[in-house]
């Protein structure tokens, strides 16, 4: 017996849910009356709905109950009832997962899908498709393609939605099919348009030819469907960003002319599309900028919010364009929609003045409890970016972002606002103070561990060095006391900074980290006792180099190489010299964890650090024989183009340095379908005492598959200061000719050459950069045995920030205590430099800059090896 | 200094895939119906129920028809009791989202007599899971005109007059009907005073 309404439903009032209270074994027990005859349609049909909604409510059903119950069903089909028929498909549908042998329903849905009653025959396509697979596919093959081509609508559209969902098993039946599909882009229903154009371009879109062709059809005949638009809209900007054409294609005209469109959804893919166009002139942007500002006021929030999301990225690029929008902006700042008004804020706080700051974040601090997090982030980043664009309202954000800190949030949304804070203070010395207060107030109370760690490894680096650095201590010590291990770890390096750098803090500290050598944590008590002995010594350079400075090397070369130290004892202790160097610089925003003291972690890193690129060369190069007495490799270079765009062949180089050679690493790609390269050479020719020792070619490059050859040459044992130097460089190779299609070569073939650029190899090339987080205390470590110093005249640079940028990329060396950001209105700056010469030795550069009639810098340099220092001083000069 | 923005932010994949999810939930946040067509987003039915508790308690209090939670635009709509909502990517043209949307209402609407309201909904789950599949197929919009959709799943309410059950049971359902009809005004009453 079926009650629709349960008694007990109808008392609990709220609970009046006919499906609550449904087991899933009682219906399964209900669906044994599907063989019963006569076939009651109305019940049978309620048992079925019991079914999909339990699936749907996440009910797991086991296999065999499943298949049981999916034969019951079969047997519905007796039955003509149109919605018990088409509840049938659905179960299907449901159930195909699930259920073994689901086959079994084919003939009966091939039957329905070519049968009289047009109701049935759109959903059986879908359900049977569903059920096919690439083997079974072939078999109802024919009826796919009459049914693309039926001029019933509905049997049409599911034929070619379940074709584009098969692309993906049988892409290679359902591409036979592409004439069916093509014949119905061409029908009078606006759906099928759209489904036969989505399938086409689905099974073309690797065929950039046949894709335009299309297009050009479509755009020329016009459709009726605004969704067949959009996809058209989509495809050209697709196509024109791929073919890097100008705006002047007919492509463009035809998504312009899309503006003008009577739907709206069409009107808003277009001005979209422009919209996200890379290199668009302002021209371009206008007639776009001006649909999203009708939109701004449409009474549809929806609208509304497509159109100031998008306005939204536009003032990222071209702030001045959405100027003329700033009125229907303004309008938008009190909608009731937050997440509408929280966007025409932010876009506003990027294209108004400096003036309508303070108004604007007043207004939004009205509400920013309201908005959701994602949105939260979105205030944070047009903060951050307002601060870099008028440095002089940070005290406005900073308030305002350490009010946002205070509310509540997750961890996306809180780290958003303490990277905004960071980049303020480092961005504003006058903030510091102020910022360093707010970030100690934040870790009080801050679940996050990540966020802690950073904030710690922030103070231990700035906080010494403010003017009064015993106030961190307490904030520091807490989370001593109070926290999870990781923050403990960091909290310990922090507090031994403030010891190394402040005479007056290191008894206080010394006692405190006495403390901590009781932890209960192996991290933290060691990282406790190492740095407790280090303070100890008081010695300046140690502090430098185990407290300040952490290590330059690479971590997955350090791992490797500790590793095949353990499989190969030896006499001799482990040289860290023998570690290849990190390639970026350990960057200051990395958690505190992970930059100090690595020497004693214990394998216990907060996360895998993933190989860097030049972990990755270092590993291909170590594959050559020829390359494996090299040592470790020191540095990569940039790829360096020497060929021209567009030409025959591409060819880069990359340029790896070595203790004693350079290898270097040409990277060559044909582009002639009708030729085979075999044995490429880049032959080279130096003009200082380079010796070129050995060629590795590429043994054989067909079309447009890129091969490496490389070439080792010898750097000058006699002359350590002949670091530049200048290489003519030819391909030489072996041409045979191929067949274009098959790529099957003649027999013969002939050699040839190719002329390539010069390739430069500079005193960057030899320095790698290292960044030093206490540039002064390095400066002390290395000492002034070999220091020199030297001045010069740079008559035609005109400006400081010139003055910086040349050098720092003339020397290739890491720019440290952010001395490379030259301060507005300063006549003079003074630059730090560090880096590591190659050979392991240590490099500081200290150049004083003033303007005056050009540049006039006084360059200091000091190394552990006085070969390097003469060597920088010659090239600068 | 400008922020850069990701090329591939830029592009959206021409695509007939443009629904990530519908879903309807009751004024508790209670999944009544609920597809997800991209198997990569929430697969696993806890992340499905999460992400839906997450949306219904960001929407349920102001009807603002458009959010942007957890990287997706969910556009959405209630009445009296249900909430509908329609989820898509962040890239995806918001106005196809709200055509999905307006069409399944429209459509609910018609079918249900205008009552579209839990328990009604809930007496009509067939039609229900009919209309969504006739809108929606894997994803691709399938329809978005109430009116064709109405014609292909021809449903009608169930009121026919009984043939093979007992005069007792007809009589008992129509009792039951009439007092779901008083309820259901009961709970409008309700709902409209609350508002």
């Amino acid at each position: 017996m079926i009650k629709k309404f349960d008694k007990k439903d109808e008392e609990s009032g709220s609970g009046s849910n006919p499906f609550q209270h449904l087991e899933k074994s009682a219906v399964l027990q209900e669906a044994r009356i599907f063989n019963e005859t006569p076939i009651n349609p109305r019940r049978c049909l309620h048992i079925l709905t019991k079914i999909i909604y339990l699936l749907n409510q996440g009910e797991h059903f086991g296999t065999t109950e499943a298949t049981e119950a999916f034969f019951a069903m079969t047997r519905l089909f007796q039955s003509n009832d149109q919605t018990l028929r088409r509840m049938c498909y659905l179960t299907i549908k449901e159930m195909a997962n699930i259920s073994e042998d689901v086959i079994i329903v084919t003939s009966s849905l091939t039957k329905d899908m070519t049968g009289k009653e047009d109701v049935y025959r759109g959903p059986a396509i879908r359900a049977l498709c569903r059920i096919t697979d690439s083997t079974m596919l072939q078999a109802i093959e024919r009826y796919m393609k009459q049914a693309i081509v039926d001029k019933v609508p509905s049997v049409s559209s599911s034929a070619l939605v379940s074709s584009l969902h098969m692309v993906k098993r049988s892409y290679d039946v359902v591409k036979r099919w592409v004439n069916e599909a093509q014949e119905a882009a061409s029908s009078d229903n606006i759906m099928v348009q759209y489904h036969a154009l989505g399938l086409l371009y689905h099974l073309r879109k690797n065929d950039r030819l046949a894709v335009t062709k299309m297009l050009n059809k479509f755009t020329k005949s016009g459709l009726k469907s605004p969704f067949a638009y959009c996809m058209l809209i989509r495809i050209a900007s697709k196509l024109l960003d791929e073919t890097e054409g100008g705006h002047d294609s007919p492509l463009f005209d035809f998504i312009e002319s899309c503006l003008r469109n009577k739907n709206e959804m069409v009107v808003y893919e277009a001005a979209s599309a422009i919209v996200h166009m890379p290199n668009c002139t302002a021209r371009e942007l206008a007639p776009a900028v001006s649909v999203l500002q009708l939109f701004c006021s449409s009474p549809k929030a929806a609208l509304r919010y497509a159109a100031v999301r998008t306005l939204n990225k536009v003032a990222m690029k071209h702030p001045s364009a959405v100027t003329a929008c700033n009125l229907d902006l303004e309008n938008l700042i009190t909608d009731s929609n937050r997440s509408i008004a929280t966007l025409a804020i932010t876009t506003l706080l990027k294209t108004g003045s400096e003036s309508s700051v303070d108004r604007l974040m007043k207004q939004i601090s009205s509400f920013v409890s309201e908005i959701s997090d994602e949105f939260k982030v979105v205030v944070v980043q047009a903060i951050s970016s307002l601060c870099q664009k008028y440095p002089r309202k940070h005290s406005v954000m900073m308030n305002f972002l350490s009010n946002m800190l205070r509310d509540d949030g997750g961890f996306e949304y809180k780290r958003a606002i303490v990277d905004c804070i960071i980049s303020i203070i480092e961005e504003n010395p006058e903030s510091k103070e102020t910022g360093l207060a707010h970030l100690c107030e934040f870790i009080e109370d801050c679940e996050h561990t990540v966020l802690a760690t950073k904030i710690l490894h922030l103070l231990g680096k700035e906080g010494p060095r403010t003017p009064q650095p015993s106030k961190y201590i307490r904030f520091i010590f807490n989370r001593v006391v109070l926290e999870s291990e990781a923050v403990r770890a960091a909290a310990v390096s922090a507090l031994a900074k403030f010891g190394a750098q402040n005479d007056d803090l290191l008894p206080s500290v010394l006692v405190l980290m006495q403390r901590c050598m009781m932890d209960s944590d192996d991290e933290v008590r060691d990282r406790a006792t190492f740095y407790m002995n280090v303070l100890q010594q008081k010695q300046k350079a140690l502090n430098a180099a185990y407290i300040f400075n952490g290590l330059s090397v690479s971590i997955p070369g350090l791992e490797k190489s500790l590793h095949q130290y353990t499989l190969e004892p030896s006499e001799k202790p482990f040289d860290m010299k023998s570690v290849p160097l990190a390639t970026a610089p350990i960057t200051e925003h990395k958690t505190g964890t992970t930059t100090c003291c690595r020497l004693i972690c214990t394998g216990k890193l907060p996360e895998k650090l993933a190989p860097s690129r030049q972990d990755i060369y270092q590993e291909q190069l170590a594959a050559i024989p020829e390359f494996q007495a090299l040592g470790p490799l020191f540095k990569s270079s940039e790829q360096v183009q020497l060929t021209e765009a567009e030409t025959e062949y591409v060819v880069r180089c990359i340029k790896h340095t070595f203790a004693r050679h350079m290898v270097f690493q040409f990277d060559c790609t044909n582009t002639l379908n009708d030729q085979l390269l075999q044995k490429v050479v880049v032959q080279m020719e130096p003009s200082e005492s380079y010796e070129v020792t050995n060629y590795i070619p590429a043994t054989s490059l067909p079309y447009s598959q890129p091969g490496s050859c490389y070439t080792l040459v010898q750097l000058p044992d006699d002359d350590p200061t002949a670091v530049s130097c200048t290489f003519s460089c030819t391909m030489k190779y072996l041409v045979k000719d191929c067949d274009p299609n098959t790529g099957e070569p003649d027999d013969d073939g002939y050699d040839d050459e190719y002329v390539l650029e010069d390739l430069e190899v500079t005193v960057a090339d030899h320095i790698q950069k290292v960044l030093k987080a206490n540039f002064g205390a390095a400066w002390e470590e290395v000492g002034d045995e070999f220091e020199k110093e030297e001045t010069f005249a740079l008559a035609s640079v005109q400006t400081l920030d010139e003055a910086v940028g040349n050098i720092i990329s003339f020397l290739g060396m890491q720019p440290c205590e952010r001395s490379d950001k030259v301060p507005e209105n300063k006549n003079s700056h003074v630059l730090f430099l560090a880096g590591v010469f190659r050979g392991c030795h240590d490099v500081l550069v200290r150049a004083r800059l003033a303007l005056a009639d050009g540049v006039t810098m006084q360059v200091t340099v000091r190394s552990s090896e006085e070969t390097v220092v003469d060597v920088i001083l010659a090239s600068v000069g | 200094m400008e922020p850069l923005i990701p090329r591939i932010v830029a592009l959206v994949e021409p695509s007939l895939y443009t629904v990530k999810a519908v879903f309807i939930l009751d004024n508790d946040g209670n999944r009544l119906l609920s597809k997800y067509y991209d198997p990569e987003l929430y697969p696993s039915m806890k992340e499905q129920k999460n992400f839906e508790r997450n949306v219904f308690n960001k929407t349920h209090k102001a009807d603002n028809e458009i959010a942007f939670l957890e990287g997706m635009t969910v556009v959405y709509k209630s009445s009296i009791d249900l909430f509908f909502y329609v989820v898509g990517s962040p890239q995806e043209n918001e106005l196809m989202l709200v055509a999905v949307l307006s069409c399944l209402f429209e459509s609910l609407s018609q079918i249900l007599r205008k009552n579209v309201e839990r328990r009604c909904l809930l007496d009509n789950m067939e039609g229900v899971f009919l209309i969504v599949d006739e809108i929606i197929d894997g994803g691709v919009i399938l329809e978005s005109d109430p009116q064709q959709v109405l014609q292909k799943v021809n449903y009608r309410v169930d009121e026919n007059p009984l043939s093979e059950q007992s005069v007792a049971q007809h009589i008992t359902e129509k009792l039951a009907l009439t007092s779901h009809v008083l309820q259901s005004a009961k709970e409008q009453i309700k709902w409209s005073i609350l508002k």
